[in-house]
C-alpha cells in the first residue's frame, strides 16, 4: 500500500552525535499522541467488542456468558448469512465494476489526451466528496415511483421497465449496488490515471512499433504497471462495500423484507434498537475479520510486485 | 518476512490474551446489580413541588414537530412560572433519534429525570427490567392519576417490576396525547364512488367494498408508502381487527402468553393483505414509496383513502382543507376496533435525584389544564378528548373516532410492542405479502416465531 514517507533523520540543526543522549522513551513521546488516540479509540474498542461478542446482553442489565453461540448463529441463522451473502454481491458493484470501468476510462483518457482532462477528474470525482448520505438521499428520490428514472424509462418508451426500484425483491440490492458503481467509479478512475501517467512514453513507443495495437498495449504495458494502483483501489473499494451502512439505512433499511440487510446495518440494528449487543458484537468481529481476510488476498496477489 | 510474520503472532498473542483477561469481567454488571432492587418505592413522596427547593429538571422529549414543540414550550413556560424554584432543562430529539440514544443516557452516569419512553417492550419494558425507570405508583396515588385516566390508557404504560408482564402491574409513564389509527378520505375523490354518509356508516365490509368500486374506476383506493417497513402496520392492524378478537390482539401485541399468530383469524387477516395487493387497492410499488410521499400524494389528490394515524391530520388538513375527513370503520357487530394507543408516556429514571419535582412535572404536563394546551396548539389531548374536540375540520373526525374507540369500542395497541425485534420482523413480513414473496402461513408464522422466542424466555 502507500509507502510511508521516508523518516526526517537528518535535521540540519542536529548534529548525529547528539542522538545517544537523547533517552529512551523520546521516540515513544512522539508516537504517544498517536498511540494513545488509536489505542483509546480503536484498539481498545477492538478488543472490547471481541469480548462483548462472549455474552449475552442487552446493553442494560445484566450480562450472561454464552462463549461462541453467537458466533454459531452467524452459521446457523439464514438472516444472517444472507446479510452477509448481500454484502459478498455489493463488492461486485463497489469494487470490480468500478474496477473495470475505471481501467477503460482511464486508459480511453491516457490515449486520448483530452482537453479539460482536469476538469474531467474533477467531476468523476465528485461522488467521493459528498457524504454518502446526501448521496443515498438523492438515489432514493432518483429511484422513487414517480422519480426521474422512472420518468426517463417512461419517456423513451420503455415503461414496461419502470418499478419500485426500492421495493422489489430482485432489483432492489442491484439498485443500492449501482449507487456503490456511481460513487466508486470515480475514485478508481482518478487513481488509475496516475499510475498509467507514470508509465514512460518510451514503452508505448517501443510497442507500437513493434506492431500493437491499442487492445494489446494496454494489456502488455498499461495493465501490469498499475497493478499497484489496482491493488490500492480493490483495498479501498472491497473495505467500502463490506462496511456499507449509510446508503442501506438510508435507502432500503435492508428491506423490503430482508432483501437487502448487510452486516453493518445489522450490527447497528442489534447494538442500538433491539437491545442485542452480544450479537451485534460477534457480526462486527465478524466483519472486521472477514476485511482484513479479503484485502490480504488482495494485497497478496496484487501488491506484491507493484511497489516501484 | 520472517520476523514480520513474528511480529504479527506476537500481536496476535497479545490481543487473545487481553481478550481473555477482559472477558473475566462481563459487560454490564454495573447496572445489572440493581436490578434486585428496583427503586425506594416505600419511601415518602412529596407533591409539595414549591418545598423542594432550587431544583434543575432535565427532560428529553422528542416533541419537536409544529405543534408538539409549541405546546411542550408552553406547557414548560406556565411549569417554570407556577414553581419558580424549579427549572426545566430541555432536550428535544426526533423519535429514531431519542430511541436510540436512550439506551446509552439511562446506563450513563448522569441520566436525565424525566424521559420519554415508548411504551414498547424494547424500550420502556427493557428499561423496567433493567430497574432503569421508577415505578410511579406511590405517585399516582398522590396526585389521583387514575381519576384522570381512562385505565386502557395506564394499561399500555404498566409493568410487572420484573418487566416480564405488560399491560398490567406498576405504573411507569404518562402520555399526553391520544393516537388513533384510521382511514382519511378525500372528499372529492370519494364522490364518483360513494356518498360521504355511506361512509361515515359504514362497516368493514362496505368500506372494501368501496376500495373494489374505486380500483375498478381507475382510481388509487389507498395510498401506501411502505419502504420504512412499519406504515403496513398501520393498514394491517384495523385489518387484523376485523379477523381476531381484542383480547387475542391485546396478548400479540404486549408479548403476553396466551395467543397464537398462526391462529385462524390471523392467517384470514393475512389473506386480506394479500388480496388488497393483488387487487391493485395499493397505489404503484408500495413497499418502493417513501411514508412521507405517500401522504403528500394523497393530500395532491391521487387516492381516495390513506390508512394512517392522527398525527397526519394537522400536515393533511394543511394541505387539504376541507377535502380531508377521517372514519373507523366499524366491523359487523358494529364495534369501532382499531389500532390506537397514545403517545410516547413521560417516565422518571431511577437515577432522578429529583423524583418529586420529575413526577410533579409529570403531573403538570398531562393535567386537565394542559389537556386545553394541547388543544389549542392541534394535539389530540389523551383526556376530556370530547369536550375539547373542535367543531369542524378533521380534527373533529378523529376526536370523535378516538372517544367511540376508546370508551365504547376497541383501542388495540400497536403491534411492534411486542417484543424487542417485533419491529422489524413485523415490517419485513408485512413487506413480504405485499409484494407477493410470502404466503399467509409463512409469513404468520414468521411472526409466531418471534413471539413465542420472546413470551418462552420472559
Amino acid at each position: 500500500m502507500t509507502s510511508p514517507t521516508t523518516p526526517a533523520r537528518r535535521a540540519p540543526s542536529q548534529p548525529r552525535g547528539q542522538r545517544r543522549r537523547h533517552p529512551w522513551y523520546r521516540p515513544w513521546l512522539y508516537l504517544a499522541p498517536a498511540l494513545v488516540v488509536y489505542g483509546g479509540f480503536l484498539l481498545f474498542p477492538l478488543v472490547r467488542s471481541a469480548q462483548f461478542s462472549l455474552f449475552a446482553w442487552d446493553g442494560l442489565g445484566a450480562s450472561e456468558f454464552v462463549g461462541l453461540a453467537h458466533y454459531a448463529d452467524l452459521v446457523a441463522d439464514p438472516d444472517l448469512r444472507a446479510a452477509f451473502g448481500h454484502a459478498l454481491v455489493l463488492i461486485g458493484f463497489f469494487a470490480l465494476v468500478p474496477l473495470v470501468l475505471g481501467l477503460i476510462t482511464a486508459a480511453v483518457l491516457r490515449r486520448g489526451r483530452v482537453r479539460g482532462l482536469s476538469l474531467f477528474r474533477t467531476v468523476v470525482f465528485v461522488p467521493q466528496v459528498i457524504a454518502m448520505v446526501v448521496v443515498a438521499v438523492a438515489w432514493r428520490q432518483i429511484y422513487a415511483p414517480d422519480g426521474p428514472l422512472n420518468a426517463v424509462l417512461d419517456a423513451v418508451g420503455l415503461d414496461a421497465l419502470t418499478r419500485a426500484w426500492l421495493g422489489d425483491y430482485t432489483w432492489t440490492l442491484p439498485a443500492v449496488g449501482v449507487v456503490g458503481t456511481w460513487v466508486q467509479t470515480g475514485l478508481v478512475t482518478v487513481l488509475l490515471l496516475a499510475g498509467m501517467s507514470r508509465v514512460p512514453n518510451e514503452l508505448y513507443e517501443a510497442a507500437r512499433l513493434d506492431g500493437a495495437n491499442a487492445v494489446r498495449e494496454f494489456f502488455a504495458i498499461t495493465l501490469p504497471s498499475v497493478r499497484g494502483e489496482v491493488a490500492v483501489a480493490l483495498t479501498l473499494t472491497i473495505v467500502a462495500a463490506l462496511k456499507t451502512f449509510d446508503l442501506v439505512y438510508v435507502t432500503t433499511s435492508g428491506g423490503p423484507g430482508n432483501s437487502t440487510t448487510v452486516p453493518a446495518y445489522e450490527v447497528f440494528q442489534r447494538a442500538f434498537r433491539t437491545g442485542e449487543v452480544g450479537s451485534a458484537a460477534a457480526i462486527a468481529v465478524t466483519l472486521t475479520a472477514l476485511v482484513f481476510a479479503i484485502n490480504l488476498v488482495v494485497n497478496r496477489i496484487g501488491g506484491r510486485e507493484g511497489h516501484r | 518476512m520472517k520476523s514480520r510474520r513474528r511480529g504479527l503472532l506476537a500481536a496476535t498473542t497479545v490481543t487473545l490474551a487481553t481478550t481473555l483477561a477482559l472477558a473475566a469481567c462481563a459487560p454490564g454488571t454495573g447496572t445489572g446489580d440493581e436490578t434486585a432492587s428496583p427503586g425506594a418505592t416505600d419511601a415518602e413522596v412529596s407533591t409539595d413541588l414549591a418545598a423542594l427547593g432550587e431544583v434543575t429538571l432535565t427532560v428529553w422529549d422528542q416533541e419537536t414537530r409544529g405543534g408538539q414543540d409549541e405546546q411542550m414550550a408552553q406547557l414548560n413556560a406556565a411549569f417554570e412560572e407556577a414553581y419558580p424554584n424549579i427549572s426545566i432543562n430541555r432536550n428535544s430529539q426526533s423519535f429514531d433519534d431519542l430511541e436510540t440514544t436512550l439506551r446509552g443516557a439511562l446506563t450513563g452516569n448522569d441520566a436525565p429525570d424525566v424521559v420519554q419512553a415508548n411504551n414498547s417492550r424494547g424500550t420502556m419494558g427493557a428499561f423496567v427490567s433493567a430497574g432503569l425507570l421508577r415505578d410511579l405508583e406511590p405517585y399516582a396515588e398522590a396526585y389521583g392519576w387514575a381519576d384522570r385516566f381512562s385505565e386502557d390508557v395506564l394499561a399500555v404504560s404498566r409493568y410487572s417490576p420484573d418487566g416480564v408482564t405488560f399491560g398490567s402491574g406498576s405504573l411507569y409513564g404518562l402520555p399526553q396525547v391520544g393516537e388513533v389509527v384510521g382511514v382519511f378520505y378525500s372528499r372529492s375523490a370519494l364522490e364518483p364512488i360513494a356518498t360521504e354518509d355511506e361512509l361515515r356508516s359504514a362497516d368493514w365490509e362496505t368500506f372494501t367494498g368501496m376500495l373494489a368500486d374505486a380500483a375498478d374506476a381507475g382510481l388509487t383506493p389507498v395510498q401506501l408508502g411502505n419502504i420504512e417497513g412499519w406504515p403496513a402496520g398501520h393498514v394491517f392492524g384495523p385489518i387484523q381487527a376485523q379477523h381476531v378478537p381484542a383480547e387475542d390482539i391485546r396478548a400479540l401485541a404486549t408479548g403476553n402468553e396466551g395467543a397464537s399468530w398462526t391462529s385462524e383469524g390471523n392467517m384470514a387477516a393475512a389473506a386480506e393483505l394479500i388480496e388488497w395487493s393483488e387487487a391493485g387497492y395499493f397505489n404503484e410499488g408500495p413497499n418502493g414509496t417513501d411514508y412521507d410521499a405517500a401522504w403528500s400524494a394523497f393530500a395532491e389528490g391521487d387516492g381516495v383513502f390513506l390508512i394512517g394515524g392522527s398525527w397526519l391530520a394537522a400536515d393533511l388538513e394543511a394541505a387539504m382543507g376541507d377535502d380531508v375527513g377521517f372514519v373507523v370503520p366499524t366491523t359487523a357487530d358494529g364495534t369501532a376496533a382499531t389500532t390506537g394507543g397514545t403517545g410516547l408516556p413521560f417516565a422518571v429514571t431511577e437515577q432522578s435525584p429529583n423524583a418529586d419535582a420529575a413526577a410533579g412535572y409529570i403531573d403538570f404536563i398531562t393535567s386537565d389544564e394542559a389537556m386545553e394546551v394541547l388543544a389549542e396548539t392541534g394535539n389530540m389531548p389523551v383526556n376530556r378528548t370530547a369536550e375539547l374536540a373542535p367543531e369542524s375540520g378533521v380534527n373533529a373526525d378523529i376526536y370523535a373516532a378516538f372517544g367511540a374507540v376508546s370508551e365504547e369500542g376497541e383501542l388495540l395497541p400497536y403491534l411492534d410492542w411486542a417484543t424487542p425485534t417485533m419491529g422489524d420482523t413485523l415490517g419485513a413480513t408485512l413487506q413480504d405479502l405485499i409484494g407477493g414473496q410470502a404466503d399467509p402461513e409463512q409469513a404468520m408464522s414468521t411472526l409466531e416465531e418471534d413471539y413465542s422466542a420472546f413470551v418462552s424466555e420472559g
